[in-house]
């Protein structure tokens, strides 16, 4: 009788082991039925992108009905994660097209020899000052300005002055009223740091950094942190001045729900105090589609998708030739003075930078 | 006695090995390999190894500094979590009295929460421009600490309420009647009985401070680091794949390391005999008693429940007054977006991937905690690290390890919905391990034999015996395995598929652009996450029909 109790849990476990496995197997099967099978016409093209991408459905959908195609989007985590995810993945690609390497990338992701070149007639109407590539492997698809954006209430109210360059920031009427981003972990936090670069050079950006830290800045991790969590204009924190989009004004009345004349937010953009972040996409070396990933390459750069961009990610189209809708032509600035450096330059020295920033700043 | 050990002893090896294939497989497929592919990878592809960098990392000053903070954070946190969660289980443990459930239930919330909404929250209260004002708890080590605590309050008080509320009060008492003053007894009989429980919980609070992450990016501010953040740093933003990948290696020979030491110094494992169902909970009677209860519940509505309430507030003010403007807002895609997922869809996906953790980490958890506790010390010793080991390892080195890894069929799981269940099982499996080890292991094999001896098949002694024993402890896990994937968005976003959005992906997402319309939509979400979690708990405790109201 007694050596009965050693096989309690034999039926027990085979029991809880034949569970897991349906499990698996279900699971497994829930997979692999809601992709949708491939037939003659619709053929299936994957584009890898990252966070903060965004499109009209029915832009895709247009897409998608011309070119009996279905377009499966990867959003693989935020920029710096998605493009490693591709290098990774180099060899055994997981999409055909990648969107969103931006400039303070594109050399390493040149150097990683991910992308085929392809010169897509749309590229005519293409500004010229975005192409950075020869090769035309990375097209310019979108791009924005990094900038200074400031709580006009909270100046009017207290009788001040807005900023207007990057020096006011280090005056004494402006102690600790400013926020901005850790470079080393934050796309806007890296562009700030680059106008500083760009605007002191590499001898006198420290100093800059070093007075702002006397004048009591305050350094967040992130946007989400600094926006949400310390700009007077859109927070319960205390600080009206903050590092963020030149178009950031524009989003806050289309988001604002009750119809705005003017933005809440005023941004600082003249005299090189802006960073431009130009976005690429391009096809991934190893595709099975090129062909289709030659029109949906030529679809990104059309005017229907440009068009849709500014309100989907609050970023502006690289065609010239895209309309802008009205809350962006009221609302949002692109300066035609930004900070530059160019973006060789740029992947060499990053880390350096970053970490003589780290050093003296954290 | 001796004869039946031996007996027991010599248990057939193959159901045993069935047991333990379950969570070792488990394990092998989704977490060594992986991990096996990206170590590889950064230390002996030489397209990207450098030594340079490898020596650069260890002998760096800020290394070293960045790797004791981490060290000396996690202990002081978990301290600070005990210091506060174990007056509370003494409350909830012994003490019978109305709204007990809600209570538990508020207090386990926060877990769910991601921390840039806590942020908010906190700042709403306690800001500069705060309900509380003034206290300025921007970027400070004490705001690290607030949040720690914040968080794991619930992981202490679940498991060890659990385990106290299963002791038997006769011992105490003959204790007591033997001359014992009531500090002798808790000192001398309660707790040494209630160790393994706190033991427990303390070490995965420990582990979870050890590998913060968000608390540290977004509430403590750049001026600190951990080693998980560090990680995340030279992975995804400087590209140092083997600098991510040494200190990845740190991190898990760490916590196994600890574990080992842990598991060796648990020398002996108490063994009680439960106490029966009819276990009566004390009515409160004297003021002072009522003084405990009070306070205790006084601390988790202020503690837990008030930032909370000003999420929820923040969700329903509009223009400075009540309105559902937001809630209404969710249901419509203003701006067209592909990626748009209504509420329904975002808390549905949630539960589907909740449940599917539950299910799969219960199974795994249970098979797990059986294998250590079958396998005898010297393996179970080494058993037990390695299923904790999942807890602290970073997030972004295992993602990469299963793009390299799980890339060829029929594994070629690397956009599949299937890796979300995975991953959260991959985190919440150690909570149940945590929490049914202490239950299983008190089992003394007397009882199972009595019942074997009284007739019982051996199905019936495990349904009779072992499982309503083990029942609370396993509804303690399940409730963590829940919680931990309805609150968790790292992998859930790198996973890919943005038409499985979670709760907590929609949350972020909102708060991806500027405008007053997404901070609202983003509050109304954590508010409906709230509101999620709580009935999930109690759908998870009505589903339990064994234990009694222990919690």
């Amino acid at each position: 009788m007694i050596h009965h109790v050693s096989k309690v849990i034999y039926p027990v476990f085979s029991l809880t082991l034949v569970i897991s496995l349906t499990m698996v197997i279900a699971l497994t099967g829930c997979s692999r039925d809601d992709q949708p099978k491939e037939n003659d016409t619709v053929q299936e093209i994957t584009l890898m992108t990252h966070d903060s991408f965004s499109a009209s459905a029915r832009v895709i959908e247009a897409f998608e009905k011309k070119n009996h195609a279905k377009v499966v989007f990867l959003k693989s985590g935020d920029a710096g994660e998605a493009l490693n995810k591709a290098i990774l993945s180099k060899n055994n690609p997981l999409a055909d097209i990648f969107y969103g390497v931006d400039n303070t990338f594109l050399s390493r992701a040149l150097s990683e020899d991910l992308f085929l070149s392809y010169a897509s007639p749309q590229l005519a109407h293409v500004k010229d000052s975005l192409k950075l590539d020869p090769e035309n492997r990375l097209v310019p698809v979108d791009y924005g300005d990094v900038c200074i954006n400031y709580d006009r209430n909270w100046f009017r109210e207290k009788n001040i002055d807005p900023p207007s360059s990057l020096e006011d920031l280090l005056a004494p009427g402006f102690k600790g009223l400013t926020v901005v981003e850790n470079p080393a972990t934050s796309s806007p936090g890296l562009a700030f740091l680059l106008t500083t670069v760009a605007r002191f050079g590499e001898q006198g950006y420290l100093d800059f950094w070093q007075q702002l830290q006397n004048n009591d800045v305050l350094i967040t991790s992130g946007w989400k942190e600094a926006y949400w969590g310390k700009f007077s204009a859109a927070s319960e924190g205390s600080r009206p001045v903050v590092v963020s989009y030149a178009s950031s004004p524009a989003a806050e009345v289309f988001y604002s729900k009750t119809p705005m004349e003017t933005a809440p937010t005023g941004v600082v953009i003249d005299h090189g105090t802006a960073f431009r972040q130009i976005e690429f996409a391009g096809i991934l070396k190893g595709t099975q589609k090129l062909a289709l990933a030659k029109k949906l390459m030529d679809f990104l750069l059309s005017t229907q998708f440009q068009e849709d961009i500014p309100l989907q990610m609050f970023v502006f189209p690289s065609n010239k030739e895209a309309a802008l809708p009205e809350v962006f032509t009221k609302h949002a600035t692109i300066t035609d003075d930004p900070a530059v450096i160019e973006f060789k330059i740029i992947s060499e020295k990053r880390d350096l930078w970053i970490e003589q920033w780290t050093e003296s700043m954290l | 006695m001796d004869r039946i050990d031996v007996v027991r002893k010599g248990a057939r090896p193959i159901p045993r090995l069935a047991v333990a294939l379950v969570p070792l497989g488990f394990l092998g497929i989704f977490y060594f390999y992986p991990l096996g592919g990206i170590f590889h990878r950064s230390f002996f592809s030489g397209e990207i190894f450098s030594m340079a960098t490898l020596l650069d990392l260890a002998t760096s000053r800020r290394m070293a500094g960045i790797v004791w903070f981490t060290f000396w954070q996690a202990g002081i946190s978990t301290l600070l979590t005990l210091l506060c969660a174990l007056p509370c289980a003494y409350v909830m443990a012994n003490f019978d009295f109305k709204a007990k459930k809600l209570i538990m239930t508020l207090a386990t919330i926060p877990f769910v929460l991601p921390t840039i909404v806590v942020a908010a929250a906190f700042q709403a209260l306690a800001g500069e421009n705060g309900l509380v004002g003034g206290i300025n708890l921007e970027h400070s080590i004490a705001m690290i600490f607030l949040a720690h605590v914040f968080y794991n309050f619930s992981v202490v008080l679940r498991i060890t309420t659990g385990f106290w509320s299963f002791l038997r009060q006769e011992m105490g008492e003959a204790a007591a009647m033997l001359g014992a003053t009531p500090g002798q007894v808790f000192f001398k009989v309660t707790l040494p009985l209630l160790r393994p429980a706190i033991l427990a919980s303390a070490i995965l609070v420990f582990i979870f401070c050890f590998s913060s992450f968000g608390v540290i990016l977004v509430l403590g501010g750049p001026g600190f680091s951990t080693v998980e953040v560090e990680i995340y740093r030279q992975a995804a933003h400087l590209f140092n794949l083997p600098g991510a990948a040494v200190l990845s290696l740190f991190q898990i020979c760490f916590t196994f390391g600890m574990m080992w030491i842990y598991t060796t110094l648990q020398k002996r494992i108490t063994t009680f005999i439960p106490q029966s169902q009819s276990h009566a909970l004390k009515p409160v009677n004297t003021l002072k008693e009522k003084l405990m209860v009070a306070s205790c519940v006084g601390f988790i509505l202020v503690f837990c429940l008030s930032p909370m309430a000003a999420l929820v507030v923040k969700s329903l003010v509009f223009d400075g007054s009540l309105s559902l403007a937001f809630y209404r807002e969710l249901f419509q895609n203003t701006s067209g977006s592909l990626f748009y997922v209504s509420p329904v869809d975002a808390v549905e996906n949630s539960l589907v991937f909740a449940a599917a953790t539950l299910a799969l980490a219960v199974v795994i958890g249970v098979c797990a905690a059986s294998t250590i506790q079958r396998t005898g010390k010297r393996i179970g010793a080494f058993l037990d690290p390695i299923f904790m080991l999942p807890l602290s390892t970073s997030a972004v080195t295992l993602g990469f390890g299963i793009i390299i890894t799980l890339d060829k069929p029929p594994l070629n799981l690397r956009t599949s919905v299937m890796l979300v269940p995975i991953a959260h099982t991959l985190v919440a499996f150690p909570f149940v391990v945590r929490s049914v080890l202490p239950a299983i292991s008190s089992i003394p094999a007397s009882l199972r034999e009595a019942a074997s001896l009284l007739g019982a098949t051996p199905a019936r002694v495990w349904f009779h015996v072992d499982l309503p024993i083990m029942a609370r402890a396993i509804t303690a896990g399940a409730v963590f395995a829940f919680t931990m994937s309805l609150g968790e968005f790292g992998a859930t976003l790198f996973i890919a598929r943005p038409e499985y959005s979670t709760m907590p992906v929609a949350i972020y997402r909102f708060l991806g652009q500027p405008g007053t319309m997404n901070y609202g939509q983003a509050m109304a979400v954590s508010s409906m996450l709230m509101l999620v979690t709580a009935v999930g708990f109690l759908f998870i405790e009505r589903f339990r029909s064994f234990g009694d109201r222990g919690f």
